[in-house]
């Protein structure tokens, strides 16, 4: 086996192909949805509530709607008659979700609540026109605190009759009590994460230009999955999905806020029937922060037993997450891969768990690079804490637990089958990366000077791409055009994660071409296939699936025609650089534009049974119903005791995602989750005050890692074939799985001395010297 | 609200414009010019994305009106690459050493480095990432473009040797 999809020789494939989208991106030609200009465009601004929460008791437009250049103010009696149907594709119809009314009626639920939404003839004019809406607030009690708001008197929502979204629980917690009570250790903390978000550098966005004489509706939009976005506004407003086109080239990055469509969306949709002229809506970075979505937000009190040799006898965790007033989607399952998630790659005989979500007036919970990824922050720094009371070594302790190949496939007990993992194996690798014990001896030296140094590590196992429902098919269609170009069609678009670059490679092996050969067209839901988007670490190896499929249609035909013009067997032709030959003479070959041309213009002398033209279309369905991957990622750094800052020396990451198409963006896309992970770990905080009144909605509040904190990420390779396409796994998310708790467990091991806990992010300098002043 | 008229050499182009006084110059390059490169990341000064070069200086589209710019020569994106699309050895770095992966905050990127190593032909990597803190990516994690930044300042120093 090859990591080559139809059999062609991996040329490619494995290689650090530099990138197709590079050229245009890096020369200004990119196009983002802020780019697109459309005759006669309108531009819309939000008017956004001020109050966590508050009834609405009147809004006057009339100051807004006499301004100059003003076209419309629309409220919520405006536009949420006309919503028919409102649900995302991923959860269905019949998910008991939260209700989401496009603009806020009757009452805001957190500081940003979209009330208004005025169309003018520029961005400067709309602002201009928000300032002068007039909304008539009586503010109320609000939830601000999601640890309190089960027993608060305030409802978020009146209707859901409580705050608390919903609740998954597996085995009870009295279930463990004999584990519990027999243990020769039982180690409980109560762990938080804070509320962090995406933080794309593009914001949302989108144009919605509708024709009412054709009733067709085109939107140019900045989404993670252009078909969900069609697909959902078809849903919305009751036009057939034919008549609704959805474009995307480029969007600036997505990180799963961009993977659903959200209320202001809907408002866009609902509006551009009305409004008669196509309008454009791009969030600035104030809006972005104060209503694009938060995550993370959470804690839980968890308990691990331990045998006398330091063996995991059983792990329960009691969760809870703040899904703020509007989540999107349904916040419950995810959730409740956190307490299955829980035992990790680890040897876990008994295990139990609850999973409550709870509403707040904030804003709501969206997607986020490994949405349950709290299950690795809260075992991986419990272990630590438990190495350090039972005065067992942080590795040793992972040494006895962790997961051996020979194991697999491994359930745990929460019923998750792992298989094709290798965890001892990254964890070694990275151990190795770092030489442990030299740097433990660099770390007794340093302490004997008053210098802290640490290292923490963290271990992970991670279910990528979903086979099922929504997420479980991908289509391709590739087209070898009349010249021997090729063309190849995905659902794709570029946001961030090389998909362009991916499926040039695939299909260039796959049909044995050049890969100059090859172009793609992708994020145009009028010519692609669906699919469901950049979400769940599932495009490289779904794509691959695609690719592999529709491309054997094509070779096959090439094949046949290059036999009969070679006057050889099928079996002996060979496809390599866009030539077919009979294998030992290469000199005897036929391009692949002479090819073409057979298959278009000479469609009488094809082979018997060989169609003309060289077009196929096929959609792959997915092998597995989860692929899993893992990782390590072991990290030191120095903390200054007296002015608290952390600096991180060295960050390894090993990680097994299978056969690597490129490495070079499977490095990208580790390095970018693990940044993203550092600066929850130290620096990001979507915080509010205790009003609800958000206090982070500038980046100079909203703390993104720069370039002078990142330390250089080194990396180790395993490789362990799934059962998927080319043995590939998913590799999108992982990053932002494993780097909270690696830098928490360096940042306590540094201060261990001074025997604190770290149970709180962000360790930023005020936290790390509160502890230290205890 | 009063225009008022702006001459403004824009990518070796001159241009005059009429334009309301509180026009950002990013909103009057992306606008009027038609010029989409210059992207707005936060509008507010802090995440470097709409960084071009007026009179060859490194600037902050967001901050400054485009009155403000009466007179000068601006170098947006779309004027770093030479006219018949050779990469300058700053892209060229980028695309080698996967210094982009959205691009949003590309362009920002690159006119600031083409500015900073034009002044700091030989920088240590610590001027490198002080130079770049002003400028945020959130897709890379900085590893590319730090590689990058260090090519792109040795492949300079090559080719003032030869």
């Amino acid at each position: 086996m090859t990591a080559t999809p139809a059999g062609g020789a991996a040329r490619f494939v494995g290689a650090r192909v530099n990138r197709v989208e590079d050229a245009r991106l890096l020369t200004g030609r990119g196009t983002f949805v802020d780019d697109v200009s459309l005759p006669g465009m309108l531009h819309a601004c939000f008017v956004r509530s001020p109050f966590a929460r508050a009834a609405i008791q009147g809004i006057d437009t009339s100051a807004a709607c006499a301004l100059p250049g003003v076209r419309f103010v629309f409220t919520a009696t405006d536009l949420n008659p006309d919503v028919r149907e409102q649900w995302h594709t991923a959860v269905g119809p019949a998910s008991p979700e939260t209700p989401r009314p496009p603009l806020a009626e009757g009452e805001a639920r957190f500081a940003g609540d979209p009330v208004a939404l005025v169309i003018a003839e520029s961005r400067y004019l709309a602002e201009d026109a928000a300032e002068l809406v007039d909304v008539d607030y009586e503010p109320l009690p609000a939830v601000v605190d999601y640890a309190e708001a089960e027993r608060a008197e305030a409802l978020v929502h009146e209707s859901h009759g409580s705050n608390v979204v919903g609740e998954i629980a597996g085995v009870p917690a009295s279930a463990l009590d004999d584990v519990f009570a027999s243990a020769e250790h039982v180690v409980s903390e109560t762990i938080h994460q804070q509320a962090y978000a995406p933080v794309p550098m593009e914001g949302r966005g989108l144009v919605v230009d509708y024709s009412g004489a054709t009733g067709e509706l085109t939107i140019y939009a900045a989404t993670q999955v252009p078909h969900e976005v069609r697909l959902f506004c078809s849903r919305l407003l009751g036009v057939p999905e034919h008549r609704i086109r959805v474009v995307m080239r480029d969007t600036g990055g997505g990180f799963g806020q961009k993977v659903m469509v959200q209320r202001d969306e809907m408002c866009l949709m609902l509006a551009a029937p009305k409004v008669g002229a196509p309008v454009k809506w791009v969030e600035d970075r104030r809006e972005n922060l104060l209503a694009a979505g938060k995550s993370r937000q959470e804690h839980a009190a968890v308990t691990m037993a331990f045998d006398a040799d330091g063996a995991i006898e059983g792990a329960y965790i009691d969760f809870v997450q703040d899904c703020g007033a509007y989540p999107t989607p349904w916040p419950v399952t995810t959730a409740a891969a956190v307490g299955m998630l829980f035992p990790g790659p680890y040897r876990v005989p008994r295990a139990g768990f609850t999973c409550k979500d709870v509403y707040t007036n904030t804003v709501g919970r969206t997607a986020y690079r490994g949405p349950w990824q709290f299950e690795t922050l809260a075992r991986e720094v419990l272990l630590d804490i438990s190495a350090r009371r039972m005065g067992i070594d942080p590795v040793e302790l992972r040494r006895r637990n962790l997961l051996h190949r020979d194991e697999l496939p491994y359930a745990n007990p929460n019923g998750m089958t792992y298989d094709r993992i290798s965890p001892h194996e990254t964890f070694e690798q990275a151990l190795a990366m770092l030489d442990y014990d030299a740097f433990r001896s660099e770390q007794s030296d340093a302490r004997t000077v008053g210098r802290y140094l640490g290292v923490g590590m963290s271990n992970y196992v991670e279910p990528s791409t979903p086979g099922y429902g929504y997420y479980g098919t991908e289509a391709a269609s590739i087209r070898v055009e009349p010249s021997g170009a090729v063309n190849v069609y995905v659902a794709g678009g570029s946001s961030g994660n090389s998909i362009e670059t991916t499926v040039v490679q695939l299909a260039a092996d796959a049909l044995g071409v050049k890969i100059e050969d090859v172009s793609t067209i992708q994020g145009d839901t009028a010519v692609t296939g669906f699919g469901a988007g950049a979400a769940g670490s599932r495009s490289g190896s779904m794509t691959a699936g695609a690719v592999r499929e529709t491309a054997a249609v094509l070779r096959d035909r090439l094949l046949a025609i290059a036999a009969q013009k070679l006057e050889a067997d099928v079996e002996d032709i060979e496809l390599a650089d866009s030539r077919a030959h009979v294998r030992g003479a290469p000199s005897t070959g036929i391009s692949i534009g002479e090819l073409a041309a057979v298959a278009y213009f000479e469609p009488g002398s094809l082979p018997p049974g060989v169609p003309a033209g060289l077009e196929a279309s096929e959609r792959y369905a997915a092998d597995a119903p989860v692929i899993w991957v893992n990782a390590t990622h072991v990290c030191t750094c120095e903390v200054d005791a007296a002015t608290g800052q952390v600096k991180l020396l060295r960050y390894i990451v090993s990680e097994d995602c299978g056969p690597m198409i490129n490495p070079a963006v499977v490095e990208g896309q580790i390095a970018g989750g693990t940044v993203q992970g550092i600066g929850g770990a130290l620096y990001e905080h979507l915080a509010y005050d205790e009003d609800g009144n958000p206090i982070a909605t500038t980046f100079m509040d909203y703390l993104l890692p720069t370039a002078t904190e990142v330390p250089v990420i080194e990396y180790g390779h395993i490789e362990t074939r799934s059962p998927g396409p080319g043995g590939h796994k998913g590799v999108g998310e992982g990053g932002a799985i494993g780097a909270p708790p690696a830098v928490v467990n360096a940042v306590a091991d540094a201060l261990s001395p001074f025997g604190v806990t770290m149970t709180r992010l962000p360790l930023s300098p005020s936290q790390i010297l509160a502890l230290l002043d205890q | 609200m009063g225009e008022v008229t702006v001459h403004v050499t824009v990518n070796g182009r001159e241009r005059a414009e009429s334009v309301e006084p509180r026009v950002t110059l990013a909103d009057f390059l992306r606008d009027r010019c038609r010029l989409t490169g210059t992207h707005l990341g936060c509008e507010h000064g802090v995440c470097g994305a709409c960084t071009v070069l007026v009179d060859g200086a490194a600037v902050r589209s967001c901050l400054m009106f485009a009155v403000q710019a009466d007179g000068a020569e601006v170098t947006t994106i779309e004027g770093v690459a030479s006219s018949d699309g050779d990469l300058s050895p700053v892209q060229a770095a980028f695309r080698d050493c996967h210094g982009l992966q959205c691009g949003f905050c590309t362009p920002g990127f690159i006119t600031s480095a083409t500015a900073f190593l034009r002044d700091h032909p030989n920088p240590t990597d610590e001027q490198i990432r002080d130079a770049l803190a002003g400028t945020l990516c959130r897709c890379t994690g900085y590893q590319g473009i730090l590689r990058a930044m260090r090519q792109a300042a040795d492949t300079a120093r090559v080719g003032e040797r030869s």
